[in-house]
């Protein structure tokens, strides 16, 4: 029996999803996800599948034990996006969804670079499409800026994929030493996706334009699926560790800024993958272990983050910090999933994200990187800081806003519940997922020194901003990030090189119709109402006379010639 | 006081003022705990006597400032980009 990759069921629900329409959609939106993680799960370890092309062979089929980890955590997120999305989202939406899931699964479980960036192709249109289901014009404008990117992105990989098939000979995609110009170009095309500078722009410019749903979607796959590939390609690639650090602090800096509650948690995605992509620089198994540990616990939290703000806005049509707050009257269960949300991410102890990060700054210590150990600690108080309390304070707290909005519909709270419940086992018995990490785990989070400093860090983090709160007050303004040269910059200089062109010729042409003009109008003679010119004053038959005898004459040399 | 009691009872001044006691409260507990646990430490300075609370403090504060330095050059109205 051939065994099937797990990605291509969900990307068959791409095609099925919109053939279907009410209960027996909704079936599909549960089974699907439910087949592709039973078979993820069932799966024998051997399991390959080669199809030749070319003059390679593509892997279709390969799971390592890391890319079961991603795999499992993507499919999960399918699923329980599924539920949140249900009822509301359109069908493009999904359709999109499930195209942009599969695809993700597809890379985790794929063995050759060419199938890998087929998937991350389709991954780019997928998520696009998602995007553009919103249906505003912010978020058409926003989509195509988004592709732009992410086709270039896909540009330089494809560039690096030919340039080392080429130079190796190899199409597998195992780790790469960074020894030319190839690997680091199929680098760079990696963090392009995972939102390193200067490319972090693009996710707090796409998600928050996104549907309710939409936007849940899109946080977990395309980050995720590249700290996956970088964790398989690059490990231990140490320009991943300051990549990651910058990453960190720019996603604390810019949601402390920030007054749409959806981008706050988008500039969150840029500073929990820097986590990621610190680990992965760190290269050892800990911090391999850790960075695909905080990946599985960042997509669950983030997730139900967004649903959480999801819920509002489906609910008030509202998502600024300033327009939104004293929600937790009337939506007492978002609140709770929210806050449950900002705890895991903020690696409070008991939730998801306490056994996960942790194994990254721990190996920090343990490699004795001090720069790093100490920016991760700090970090771990700006989280709490910026996503934290930040996050449910102003939405859900803080002065009352007046509105009173109920709690979302069924499926949203049925989705949220899933996820906090995720993100709270999770905390309290890690062992299921330290068991499915690609390395064996010898850590224990639980201890009194951890837990001791993890809660003094975090309090007197709380501490700082409630002190500081009146210099956190919300404005209703947006900050200026790298894009503003694709957004601003790039259109001046087209525009004003649009307006020069235009301005040379505008004064050719005037320059040369008002010679033209001068040189006719001096050939006219106004007295005498006729052309000053010795042929103009012929009759027509005159004139038609003498060049008949011209070109007789021609004829005549030419034949003599 | 009446137009206390009509709001919401976590949001009254009563409620609030026990709310930052009992922080407060958890705080000293945070630090007392350390007494009484063998803290490792690897870097010299963070086995010091309540490291995590200060740095932990300290940082906050500095980024918070850092981020309001940048948002006076960062920041830009909402329409900024709209042509």
């Amino acid at each position: 029996m051939i065994e099937l990759p797990p990605g291509w069921i969900i990307i068959a629900g791409a095609f099925i999803l919109p053939l279907t329409r009410g209960p027996l959609r909704h079936l599909a939106m549960l089974a699907l996800p439910l087949l592709a993680l039973t078979m993820i799960w069932t799966m024998p370890a051997d399991a390959q599948w080669h199809i030749p092309f070319l003059d390679y062979q593509l892997t279709l089929l390969e799971f390592s034990a890391v890319g079961k980890v991603f795999a499992t955590v993507f499919a999960l997120m399918t699923l329980v996006g599924g539920i949140f999305a249900m009822r509301t989202a359109s069908t493009l939406e999904l359709s999109a969804a499930f195209l942009y899931a599969g695809s993700a699964i597809g890379i985790t479980s794929c063995g050759d670079l060419i199938t890998l960036f087929i998937y991350w192709e389709m991954m780019a249109l997928g998520s696009t499409a998602v995007i553009l289901a919103a249906g505003t014009a912010s978020a058409y404008r926003a989509s195509m800026r988004y592709l732009i990117m992410h086709a270039f992105g896909g540009c330089v990989l494809l560039t690096g994929i030919v340039w080392h098939l080429y130079s190796t000979g190899s199409n597998d995609f195992t780790q790469l030493a960074l020894q030319g110009p190839a690997q680091w170009l199929i680098l760079i095309g990696f963090l392009v996706n995972v939102g390193a500078p200067p490319f972090s722009a693009w996710i707090a410019d796409a998600y928050p334009e996104a549907s309710p749903s939409g936007a849940v979607f899109l946080s977990a796959f395309t980050t995720k699926t590249a700290v996956f590939t970088l964790l398989v390609a690059f490990p231990g690639t140490g320009i991943l560790i300051p990549i990651g650090c910058f990453m960190i602090f720019y996603g604390i800096i810019y949601a402390l800024l920030e007054n749409d509650a959806r981008r706050i948690l988008a500039y969150s995605i840029v500073n929990q993958v820097g986590f990621m992509v610190t680990g992965i620089g760190i290269g050892t198994e800990m911090a391999l272990n850790g960075a695909a540990a905080h990946a599985f616990a960042h997509i669950v939290y983030k997730a139900l983050l967004l649903m959480s703000a999801g819920a509002v806005l489906y609910q008030t049509g509202k998502r600024r910090c300033t327009e939104l707050g004293g929600l937790y009257q009337s939506m007492p269960l978002t609140t709770l999933c929210g806050t449950i949300g900002a705890l895991a991410i903020s690696s409070f102890p008991f939730t998801s994200g306490f056994i996960s990060k942790s194994m990254i700054s721990q190996s920090a210590a343990y490699e004795h990187l001090t720069w790093v150990w100490f920016l991760l600690a700090a970090a771990s108080a700006g989280v709490f800081l910026h996503a934290g309390i930040k996050y449910p304070w102003f939405v859900f707290f803080q002065k009352d806003s007046g509105l009173r909005p109920s709690d979302p519909p069924k499926n949203m709270q049925l989705a949220m519940v899933l996820f906090a419940f995720v993100c709270i086992a999770l905390g309290i018995f890690p062992q299921p997922l330290y068991e499915m990490l690609p390395y064996p785990v010898d850590y224990e989070p639980y201890t009194a020194d951890h837990l001791v400093t993890q809660f003094q860090l975090l309090l007197f983090a709380g501490l700082a901003f409630f002190v500081l709160l009146p210099m956190m007050k919300r404005t209703e303004t947006i900050s200026l990030d790298l894009d503003w040269f694709y957004r601003k910059l790039f259109p001046a200089c087209y525009r004003q090189i649009e307006r020069i062109s235009g301005l040379v010729y505008g004064t050719c042409q005037h320059f040369i119709s008002s010679t033209v003009t001068a040189l006719l109008q001096a050939q006219y003679d106004q007295e005498q109402q006729q052309p000053k010119g010795y042929f103009a004053r012929l009759w027509p038959t005159e004139t038609m006379v003498l060049w008949v005898v011209v070109i007789l004459a021609g004829y005549l040399l030419i034949s003599y010639v | 006081m009446n137009k206390d009691l009509d709001k919401h009872w976590l949001v009254r001044a009563k409620t609030i003022k026990t709310l930052w006691l009992c922080f407060i409260a958890i705080l000293l507990l945070t630090l007392t705990s350390e007494l009484f646990v063998h803290k490792h430490e690897y870097f010299g300075i963070d086995g010091s006597f309540g490291f995590s609370a200060w740095y932990g403090f300290i940082t906050c504060v500095a980024m918070v400032v850092v981020a309001k330095l940048l948002g006076a050059f960062l920041k830009r109205g909402e329409d900024y980009y709209d042509d």
